[in-house]
């Protein structure tokens, strides 16, 4: 039969030879090269004091961006949900008070926005999708938890620190590239 | 008649003392020996092994320990009670009684009183450690027996097939080295290996050496020899009902199996406590015992990093190589290697 690629190797099927069948040369080979093994340099990174880094267009876990006055910049269009491939997003929309200028950028905004990280695949259409700049995948790997409800991320979850009362905590959330 | 009553308090008490440093400290090296598996083992990977519990994770064995002893005691209900504990307790004892006969060094003067450092110098000590060793498999036949589980039962078959085919040569290999030796007597036998002009026997017998080795190491049932608790295959074998301490007994038993084997094979073969280039008849009773003892320790610690060593190189073999190996190899091979030692020695005569 013809070879479906170049790296086919025959398989050597002639019966063991002498030094074959009493094993000590293969084993005593085979040891050298564990021993050589010992005192290679690991690859290990020791997690939680060092952190591995992350390529700058790593998805992690998401944010809900605020503006420079610190407003919020959802204004629950729901393109994002539509363009979610997991279903993984739900908000419910509601109506700009007039005294709520300071905290919501546009006349609607998301009264709850809530991700489902489990079903969630990290994808990356919510942030592409999103015309308003409000939802972005940070460089933060979603944590661990016991229980699935703890996994349904609600605003509280995932919005930025504000940047004027806490510039630190959102240079931080923002994460390098942006 | 009052002469032959009266009991030796002080021998008595130096044996007592002996035993019980002998025991913990073999207790204390098996747990050790589990740590330096497993550095060893990720080191050979380009691991780190463990490195949390204490600096550099020395404090791992007895995290381990605490774990087994704190897990559920589980007995199966349709198993023998009786000889459900019986296995490990029997996996336990037999692995620490072969201590009784190695001579760990030499005489020490305490108190005006020369203390052997041996339990027991019997003229038979080799006779000895093969009888306590192969009593060792009734652990395994046992616990995979009572576990009443055809994966345990299989591990039990195969543990003592395995007992049986590789103590035939190791006990032939063992021959030949006796007919140079002329004692069972394993303080004669290293005291002989320690006389000036005399090398190590491993140089009279290198090829017993070899046969010996590789059936100590099917004897401890380590890989590549370990099929009794083949864990792809038998899932775990004989040790898979056990739980808690139970299970911890067996697993221990393993790495005391292996420094006595280490211990063993050191005194038979490399000297047991002689320090090489050193004359010990030249320093005090006291200097050349310490000596010795540092000697021997360090010589089993090389055996127990070569067991570990080719553990974690080697894939476990497969059944029918074992026993070829085993039958049509090593057994032919101690007989040849035994009736040319005969020859010669009859030639020197
Ligand atoms: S990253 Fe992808 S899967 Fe996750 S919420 Fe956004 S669109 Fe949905
Ligand atoms: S996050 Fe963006 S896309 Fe999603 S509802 Fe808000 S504004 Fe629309």
């Amino acid at each position: 039969m013809e070879a479906l690629t170049k790296n086919v190797m025959e398989v050597d099927r002639r019966p063991m030879n002498f030094w074959e069948k009493i094993y000590l040369p293969a084993i005593l080979k085979g040891m050298t090269i564990t021993f050589r093994h010992m005192f290679k340099k690991k690859p290990t990174v020791q997690y939680p004091e060092k952190t591995r880094y992350f390529s700058p267009v790593f998805r992690g876990m998401h944010i809900l961006n605020r503006d420079e006055e610190g407003r919020e910049r959802c204004t629950a269009c729901g393109l994002c949900a539509v363009a979610c491939p997991a279903e993984a997003i739900t908000m419910e929309a509601a109506e700009r008070k007039p005294d709520e200028a300071h905290l919501y950028r546009e006349e609607k905004y998301a009264a709850r926005y809530e991700i489902n990280m489990l079903r969630c695949i990290f994808c990356g259409l919510c942030e592409e999708a999103c015309p308003k700049d409000a939802i972005y995948l940070s460089q933060t790997v979603t944590p661990a938890d016991y229980a699935r409800k703890n996994f349904i991320y609600t605003k509280n979850d995932l919005l930025i620190p504000d940047p004027v009362k806490d510039p630190e905590g959102f240079a931080k959330a923002k994460g390098i590239h942006q | 008649m009052m002469f032959l009553l009266t009991i030796d308090w002080a021998f008595f008490l130096e044996k007592l003392i002996l035993i019980a440093i002998v025991i913990t400290l073999s207790l204390v090296i098996a747990m050790y020996a589990t740590y330096a598996e497993r550095k060893i083992a990720a080191f050979m990977q380009d691991r780190i092994g463990p490195n949390r519990a204490g600096p550099f994770g020395i404090l791992q064995p007895l995290a381990d320990g605490m774990k087994l002893f704190f897990k559920e005691e589980i007995i199966p209900n349709h198993s023998n009670r009786f000889l459900f504990i019986m296995g490990p307790a029997l996996a336990m004892l037999t692995a620490m009684m072969t201590c009784a006969v190695i001579p760990w060094g030499n005489k020490v003067e305490l108190f005006g009183r020369s203390i052997p450092l041996q339990i027991a110098d019997i003229n038979i000590g080799i006779l000895y450690i093969f009888a306590v060793v192969s009593l060792g498999v009734y652990g395994i036949m046992i616990g995979g027996w009572a576990s009443n589980n055809k994966f345990s039962l299989l591990a039990a078959m195969r543990g003592a097939s395995q007992v049986i085919s590789y103590e035939l040569a190791m006990g032939i290999s063992l021959i030949a080295l006796l007919m140079l030796t002329g004692s069972l007597s394993l303080k004669t036998i290293v005291e002989q290996q320690m006389q000036a002009g005399h090398f190590w026997n491993i140089a009279y017998q290198p090829l017993g050496f070899l046969i010996f080795f590789i059936c100590a190491m099917a004897e401890c049932n380590r890989a590549p020899f370990d099929l009794p608790e083949a864990e792809n295959e038998l899932n775990m074998g004989y040790h898979q009902e056990y739980s808690s301490m139970k299970l911890g007994f067996y697993l221990f038993a393993e790495y005391i199996n292996m420094f006595i084997s280490s211990a063993v094979i050191v005194t038979l073969f490399f000297g047991g406590y002689d320090m090489p280039f050193v004359n010990e008849t030249l320093l005090t009773p006291n200097m050349a015992a310490l000596v010795g003892v540092i000697a021997f320790f360090a010589k089993i610690f090389i055996f127990i990093f070569i067991f570990m060593w080719i553990r974690w190189t080697l894939p476990r073999f497969r059944y029918d190589q074992l026993m070829n190996l085993g039958w049509k190899g090593l057994i032919l091979l101690a007989l040849a290697n035994m009736l040319i030692t005969a020859a010669i020695i009859l030639y020197r005569m």
